[in-house]
């Protein structure tokens, strides 16, 4: 297997499945696991239909478990196909890795620390719920989710939190009022959250309006969830004369790149806004996956991410390539 | 924040420092309302005080492209970039983006813990969580009322660990510092080293001796005296050195020591590089207290002495350079400073993963 630059080869140890979709993954490195601050995650290449791309997912737990990396997938069917990868792995699997890096690390000392995970974004809230706890630093885990059955590590969570984990299972009937629990928090807290894009959407509209500094909210993001469910749609991209079929587990900038259309990128997790293509016309609706563009942006759809985000129906996109301009 | 493990940025070699500890920055007078660019342990910091007063210390590399912060500006308690104008607020984390609606929420700089105490100035390099300020060095003699005494800081071209030797054995004061307080008795008299967890003590007593003509001086009695030379080692890198004089017979040994003149010489080395460190010393004395004449004569004696031990340490450091490879060799006078890299090497090891410790 071809090891790229800064990865390594890891093997998997063993997969367990702590909640109905979501599976646990452990992974030895070459080398002994070092610590890593809470909220980090490791990247991944993984070969989906035939060409790499890189996924990142957050460790679980406050440290290495022994001698593996833990990193929790759930499977998303209609996702742009690194869970489908990630859950054909077994036991003596090779895959390369890198980091961990830390770009969600949870700052100490705070007044007050608000978690909110929506689903399988408990995975880097994980490590930190437990760290608070047993620092006894005031803190809550509010863990929303559909059903019990798909929230992974409630049992492990409901042992060590106690009262500071609250659940809200929509099944059950209990919804997460943000603007309430944003209120509640100390002034000077600060608000952690992973989960479902439309969360943390909501979350940053909540945090505004209750006229807190931006700084003070910490966002993680798996670009991989949208406002509704991945299906195929068309893109025309201006002066390339192309137009497209976006298949329902591609994304847009794979499939850009497999019919030759570059589009410079970076993060892959829409937040670094580098992949932003114009939208020329729309014949359906955008799907906005990101954290780069602010919901006003996104409102008046005149640019879309196009690592994470999607179009239902036509969407006809100017990538900012121009035969015309070279030496005459 | 980026890379983050230490062991990994440094390509799994094994670091000449803890890093979970409190290490001197800067002298609480030198820290003001601007940017003070200083490297510890191998890290560039900018250091500043916030308009509040508190101190702060972040990494000296803006997130997006890293430029040194230093090169740029402070606003208020924001850091303004002086390359793009990306600004940091004093937690290190990004506040502003030039045009975009957003701030990537990656974009940090790393912080670290810094408390003001004893008048220095004091940056944890390790994991923030274990930065309890109940592990800085006792230097309180630098601010208690009943002692007074000021100091300055050597830049020294050399280990830091190099400074620890020359302060954990005076033999040397009798070689190297001849002209004031070196006297034959320093270096032959014999000396006990006793040792805990974190700390390492010798102490060397010289009984009846000519005072050596600093000492005569700041005792202004004539006679002969009692000497003594306590050395407290504070992992990793603090020496307070309890040192006086008092006339022979007066009970000093025993523990009174009323009819003489005590002083303590505090000394805390901080890595800067591999090859250079931050000297911060200051002495201070419990007679005379309220002449501010003494304390600057002191100040500027104890400089020059100083000045001295500097010279031989950059040396040291250049033949080591040259000679790779090459290694010390201890003698019965060492133990002190044996003792003390042994502490410092149980902390390293503590803090760095087995299967790296084993290499």
């Amino acid at each position: 297997m071809s090891v790229p630059a800064g990865f390594r080869l890891a093997t998997v140890r063993g997969t367990s499945q702590p909640a109905e979709d979501a599976r646990l993954i452990e992974l030895v490195p070459p080398e002994p696991p070092v610590p890593y601050p809470l909220g980090s995650h490791i990247d991944i290449e993984l070969i989906i239909d035939g060409r790499p791309v890189r996924r990142s997912y957050s460790l679980v737990g406050e440290g290495p478990h022994g001698n593996v990396y833990r990193i929790c997938v759930k499977r998303l069917p209609d996702s742009r196909g690194g869970s489908v990868a990630m859950w054909a792995l077994a036991p003596g699997s090779q895959l390369p890795i890198s980091g961990p890096h830390a770009h969600f690390d949870l700052a100490l000392g705070r007044a007050e620390y608000l978690l909110i995970a929506g689903g399988i974004g408990i995975t880097p809230l994980y490590g930190m719920a437990l760290s608070l706890a047993r620092r006894d630093a005031p803190c809550r885990l509010l863990y929303a989710g559909r059903r019990r059955s798909l929230l992974p590590f409630i049992a492990e969570l409901e042992s060590k939190l106690d009262n500071r984990l609250e659940l809200f299972i929509s099944q059950e009937g209990r919804r997460l009022d943000l603007a309430a629990e944003i209120a509640r928090l100390h002034a000077d807290g600060e608000l952690y959250i992973c989960g479902p894009v439309a969360l943390m959407e909501a979350a940053k509209r909540a945090w505004a309006e209750a006229g807190r500094p931006t700084e003070r909210l910490r966002l993680e993001t798996f670009g991989s969830s949208g406002h509704r469910p991945a299906e195929p749609f068309r893109v025309t991209v201006r002066d390339y004369g192309k137009t497209l079929d976006v298949a329902q587990h591609q994304s847009l900038i794979d499939a850009l790149a497999a019919a030759g259309i570059d589009v410079a990128s970076d993060c892959m997790r829409g937040e670094c806004g580098i992949c932003v293509v114009d939208v020329i016309a729309i014949d359906g609706a955008i799907d906005h996956r990101d954290i780069f563009l602010s919901n006003r942006q996104k409102e008046e759809s005149a640019r879309l991410c196009a690592c994470v985000s999607r179009a239902v129906g036509h969407v006809t996109i100017d990538t900012g390539y121009r035969p015309s301009l070279r030496r005459s | 924040m980026s890379v983050t493990i230490p062991a990994i940025a440094e390509g799994f070699a094994r670091p000449d420092f803890p890093r979970n500890a409190w290490y001197a920055a800067a002298w609480d007078v030198e820290l003001k309302h601007e940017l003070l660019p200083r490297t510890i342990c191998k890290q560039s910091l900018i250091l500043y005080r916030a308009e509040s007063g508190k101190p702060v210390a972040l990494e000296d590399a803006c997130w997006h492209r890293l430029l040194p912060l230093s090169y740029g500006k402070l606003i208020g308690d924001t850091v303004v970039c002086g390359y793009h104008g990306l600004r940091y607020n004093a937690e290190g984390r990004c506040t502003h983006m030039p045009a975009q609606e957003t701030i990537n929420p990656a974009a940090c700089v790393r912080s670290f813990p810094v408390t003001e105490r004893h008048r220095y100035i004091w940056v944890w390099m390790g994991d923030p969580a274990l930065a309890d300020p109940a592990l800085i060095p006792d230097l309180h003699w630098n601010h208690d009322p009943a002692w007074a005494g000021d100091g300055r800081t050597i830049h020294v071209r050399c280990n830091y660990k190099l400074v620890l030797d020359n302060l954990m054995d005076l033999t040397h004061e009798t070689f190297v510092h001849g002209g004031s307080i070196g006297q034959l008795a320093v270096a032959e008299v014999p000396f006990s080293t006793t040792h805990g967890e974190n700390m390492v003590e010798v102490a060397r007593w010289m009984h009846d001796v000519e005072p050596p003509p600093f000492w005569a001086k700041q005792l202004g009695k004539p006679g002969r005296v009692d000497r003594w030379q306590i050395i407290r080692f504070e992992a990793p890198c603090t020496i307070a050195i309890d040192v006086g004089v008092a006339p022979v017979g007066t009970g000093a040994p025993e523990g009174n020591r009323s009819q003489g003149v005590n002083g303590y010489v505090l000394n805390t080395i901080t890595p800067e590089t591999d090859t250079s460190c931050h000297y911060f010393w200051a002495f201070a004395r419990n007679y005379r207290i309220t002449e501010q004449s003494i304390t600057t004569e002191l100040r500027e004696g104890v400089s020059r002495i100083f000045h001295e031990d500097e010279i031989i340490l950059e040396a040291q450091q250049r033949t080591i350079d040259a000679n790779p490879g090459r290694v010390f060799f201890n003698i019965n006078i060492d133990a002190g400073a044996v003792w003390a890299r042994r502490l410092i090497d149980r902390m390293i090891e503590r803090e760095t993963p087995p299967a790296l410790a084993a290499e």
